[in-house]
Parts: C-alpha cells; sequence; structure tokens
C-alpha cells in the first residue's frame, strides 16, 4: 500500500491522546469516572451522562467485524479493490477502520470475525490503527 | 389558524443534464415556476428556506425582502425540514407566504460552491474515517447494509429487487432519467461500485431543482392549485460519522422523524395512501418501511419482494421511480416532495387512484439526519 496518500488526520486538543497512543503501538480509549461508559471518538466529557471525569486507558485492540464495503472504484493510497470496515471493539465501541493482511473478497472478509489492531506508520506525528484478522490460537 | 398548505410546487424547466445553467440559477429556474405555479409574484413572498445554497444568497438573487428564513442544511432531507419549520413560522405568523428552494449541479458541477461533507482533516470525520478511504456516499452511506442483511437473512436479490420495482415505476414516467425495464439479474450483473452494492442500487447523479410555496390553509382557496395540506411534521438528526450509528441496522432519525410526523397527523399505518422514501441507495427504502412501523423489522425486502410497493401494490412508494431511476442532484428531498404533492394533485404520471394521504421520508448525510412530512388532499 503507497503511504503518504491516505488523507492525514490532524489531531486536535481534544483527540491528542489517541493518536500520541497510536504513535507509541496502543489503542487507547476513553471511560467515564462516574458511569463507566466507554466511548469513542475521543472527547473530554462522557457523552452518556456529561460527566467532565473521563480517564483514558489502553484498549484491548481486539474486536470483530462489524460489517464494510469493498470500494471497487479506486483510490490513489491502493493499487485495487479495498474493504472499508466497520469495526466493534470488545470493549464496546465501533470505529472505522480497514482490514488488513486479509485478501479484500466478500469470502475472505466474514462478519464477525475476531480482528486485532495493527498500526501504520503515516508520518512522524500520525500512525493509524488498522486491523487483522486475530491470529488462530490468539498470539497475544 | 389550523392548517398550513402547499399551494406552489414545481421542479426546474429540464432535469438530467443540464450544462447551460448554474446551481443558483437551477434555485430561481424552480421558483420561477413554482410562482406561476401559484400565481404569484416574487414580492409576495415573505419567507425563503433553502439548502446547498444561503438563504441570504437566494434571496439576493430572487429579490426578495425576507421576514423569515431558515438555512437549515443537513443533507437531503433539508427540504422536509425546511416545509417542518416554515409551517411553524406560518402558523405564528412570522411569515405569509414561504418559498423553500432546491437546485443542484449535481452533474455537471456548474457554479457549485465549495461544499464538502464533514469539513478539513481535523474535524472527527477527518480524523476517524477519511483516512480509511471512503470516496463519497457509495463507501459510507453502503457501509451498514451486510450488518443488516447478515442479522435479517436479507439476500443479494432481495436488495436488487429494490431498484427493480422503482424502475416499474419509472417507466410510467417521461421525465424519469432510466425508464427501461430491469431485472433482478439486470442489476447483480452491474458494475459492482462499492460490495454488495452494484450500480443499478445506487441513486444516478444529475442536475435539476425544485421548489415549494406555503400558505396559511385559510388562504388556500384563493389559488389556482389544488392545496396540499401539511397534517404532519417530524425531524432528527443522528451523526455526521456512520461509523457512529447507534445501531447499523436502523436509523434512529428515521425513527424519531417518522413518529414525530404520524403521531402529529393522527394517522395509522393503513391511512397512508403513497410513500415516498429518500432512496440515494437501494437499501434506504427497507430502513424506512421498518423504521417507520409499515412493516416488523427484518419484513421489509419480503415486502418489496413480494409486490407491496410495485405498481398495483398496496403501498406505492417512490413512484416517481425514486433516486435509483428518476433523478438525483444530491440532495433528493425536494424532489420527493414534489412527487407526493403530484400525487395529491392527482397530476402524477403514475398516479396513485385516489390518494389521499402521502408519507415523504427524507435522509440527509448517511443515515446522519431525516425529517419527514405528511400531507393531504382533504381540508382540515
Ligand atoms: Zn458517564
Amino acid at each position: 500500500m503507497p503511504k503518504g496518500t491516505r488523507p492525514v488526520p490532524q489531531p486536535t486538543p481534544e483527540t491528542q491522546h489517541f493518536w500520541d497512543g497510536t504513535r507509541e503501538g496502543e489503542l487507547r480509549l476513553q471511560r467515564c469516572d462516574a458511569c463507566a461508559h466507554v466511548y469513542f471518538p475521543p472527547r473530554p466529557f462522557c457523552p452518556k451522562c456529561s460527566s467532565r471525569e473521563v480517564s483514558v486507558f489502553r484498549a484491548s485492540g481486539k474486536g470483530k467485524l462489524a460489517s464494510y464495503i469493498i470500494n471497487e472504484r479506486g483510490h490513489p493510497a491502493w493499487d485495487g479493490p479495498y474493504s472499508i470496515a466497520l469495526v466493534e471493539l470488545d470493549e464496546g465501541v465501533r470505529m472505522m477502520s480497514n482490514i488488513i493482511d486479509c485478501p479484500q473478497t466478500p469470502e475472505a472478509l466474514v462478519l464477525d470475525m475476531p480482528l486485532e489492531v495493527t498500526f501504520e506508520r503515516l508520518t512522524d506525528d500520525i500512525t493509524l490503527p488498522l486491523f487483522r484478522p486475530l491470529a488462530a490460537g490468539g498470539a497475544q | 389558524m389550523t392548517s398550513v398548505a402547499i399551494v406552489g410546487a414545481a421542479e426546474t424547466t429540464e432535469l438530467g443534464r443540464i450544462p447551460n445553467t448554474s446551481q443558483i440559477q437551477l434555485h430561481a429556474d424552480a421558483a420561477l415556476n413554482a410562482l406561476a405555479d401559484a400565481g404569484l409574484k416574487i414580492s409576495d413572498i415573505d419567507g425563503v428556506a433553502t439548502a446547498g445554497e444561503s438563504p441570504t444568497a437566494i434571496a439576493q438573487y430572487l429579490g426578495i425582502v425576507p421576514t423569515w428564513v431558515d438555512g437549515t442544511a443537513v443533507g437531503g432531507c433539508s427540504f422536509m425540514i425546511h416545509v417542518r419549520h416554515a409551517v411553524a413560522a406560518i402558523k405564528n405568523g412570522l411569515a405569509k407566504t414561504v418559498l423553500i428552494t432546491h437546485g443542484e449541479s449535481g452533474r455537471s458541477g456548474v457554479g457549485r460552491g465549495g461544499f464538502r461533507r464533514g469539513g478539513g482533516d481535523g474535524s472527527l470525520q477527518g480524523q476517524f474515517e477519511a483516512p480509511y478511504g471512503p470516496i463519497g456516499p457509495p463507501t459510507l452511506f453502503t457501509l451498514p447494509v451486510l450488518r443488516y442483511m447478515k442479522d435479517f437473512g436479507m439476500s443479494h436479490e432481495q436488495l436488487a429487487m429494490v431498484a427493480v420495482v422503482q424502475r416499474e415505476w419509472a417507466a410510467m414516467n417521461p421525465r424519469a432519467s432510466f425508464r427501461e425495464p430491469i431485472t433482478v439479474e439486470d442489476v447483480l450483473a452491474s458494475r459492482m461500485i462499492a460490495y454488495p452494492f452494484h450500480l443499478l442500487e445506487c441513486c444516478l447523479v444529475t442536475d435539476g431543482g425544485g421548489a415549494l410555496i406555503l400558505v396559511s390553509g385559510d388562504r388556500a382557496a384563493d389559488f389556482p392549485t389544488k392545496p396540499v395540506y401539511v397534517i404532519g411534521c417530524g425531524e432528527s438528526v443522528e451523526t455526521p460519522m456512520v461509523s457512529q450509528m447507534d445501531d447499523l441496522t436502523t436509523s434512529r432519525a428515521f425513527r424519531v422523524a417518522g413518529a414525530a410526523a404520524m403521531r402529529e397527523a393522527g394517522i395509522n399505518h393503513d391511512d397512508v395512501d403513497h410513500m415516498m422514501v429518500y432512496d440515494a441507495f437501494a437499501h434506504l427504502p427497507i430502513y424506512g418501511l421498518e423504521d417507520l412501523g409499515f412493516v416488523k423489522r427484518g419484513e421489509a425486502a419480503s415486502f418489496i419482494w413480494d409486490g407491496n410497493t410495485r405498481p398495483g401494490g398496496k403501498l406505492p412508494l417512490n413512484t416517481n421511480g425514486g433516486g435509483l431511476s428518476y433523478m438525483h442532484s444530491g440532495m433528493y428531498g425536494m424532489y420527493a416532495l414534489q412527487e407526493s404533492v403530484r400525487q395529491l394533485r392527482g397530476s402524477a404520471p403514475a398516479q396513485v387512484k385516489g390518494a389521499e394521504i402521502s408519507l415523504c421520508l427524507g435522509v440527509g448525510g448517511m443515515f446522519g439526519a431525516s425529517g419527514c412530512v405528511v400531507m393531504s388532499n382533504v381540508g382540515p
């Protein structure tokens, strides 16, 4: 996959911890100290109870494939068809990503298949969380 | 004052490919046609609502001095929401004669502003969706459907049937972009755009516009057109990021907007003679039918497969051919409203005999927003 042609995220003060985390090889989420709700995308308060008392924690990086499409129309950052996926993390939040290390076909991309996070460096500042099929037997 | 009526309704003179007309002129062409339809002059208009262009630009371009404006712009259902806001404005004396305009050079891109969904790379979409390669609605709006298909056992053939049935309606409509009959096999053999969506399951991209004029029901008899009364409306928003929908198999905005509109109208599902569900992609009518309770969860695909929404069926749906076959400029909601008005005036090319109540459900963004309008040709 050619690098540098994906749109590069611009962190804001409220999301910086997430991008600091991916740069260090961690997927970081937030949990409300008041009601224990885990949420994404980042913000400095709980979207469920509005408490400003929230903590950042390292997520498991495990999840499953909730849904996806395979874009057949091309993108400067990809050589051929590629999946855009929705990943349901074990912590209960959903995020968009790509599934890599897997043929980009309906046969290989099976809904609810277990996934694990992996990281792709885009720039000095930005590393993107991607997902791959969880190795059989669970390597981690 | 008890009611508000649509007394002027028109689309642009042409639809489809209109390379000789700018976007703002498409608004104006539709507005002038709606004024002629209602027998009004521009100086009669004192309220302006629009999306895509600003109400400031539309008022200045047309020469209107408004006492009320609404620039709600939440995507293709903005016009349904404008109808709701216009009803409230007229009932409260903020305006007497409201013009709602839409125009979009969606295909030709003439005079189109820098409209871009989601903002820059620092927005939440820019950080948490854009890096993964979405290129517009075909790669975003489509994302939830595999989840729906697995949870409810919907087949690829059933999804394709939505497009087949709408082509049956379009075949009766001289202004529809595509009128040739198609089969499920044709749909599944058409080019894959974003698996599982084939070309014929995705909306058109065309140029066009439309406009509506609303007044108090007390004045409806003063106009040459058959009045179409707005009897219930609803609106809501959910998320600008499709990845953050509460549930990938149902639209919360549909549920909130639809229930509010039906409650205000005081109707049951059986009362609806004609229905429009904004169909940017083939799964939209399926979500709409379920989220508004016309069928149970998981039953909409069979409902359509069994012919209930096709010509002669018990719930005529998307009778202009929809965004899949009639036209789709980008913000299609205005054309769905125009078809509801035509059906209730008795002037639709594929007329539903005796239609008295039409429900028109719009979507904005990628399941991001919704507006719903229930109309009747029976006065209060
Ligand atoms: Zn909380």
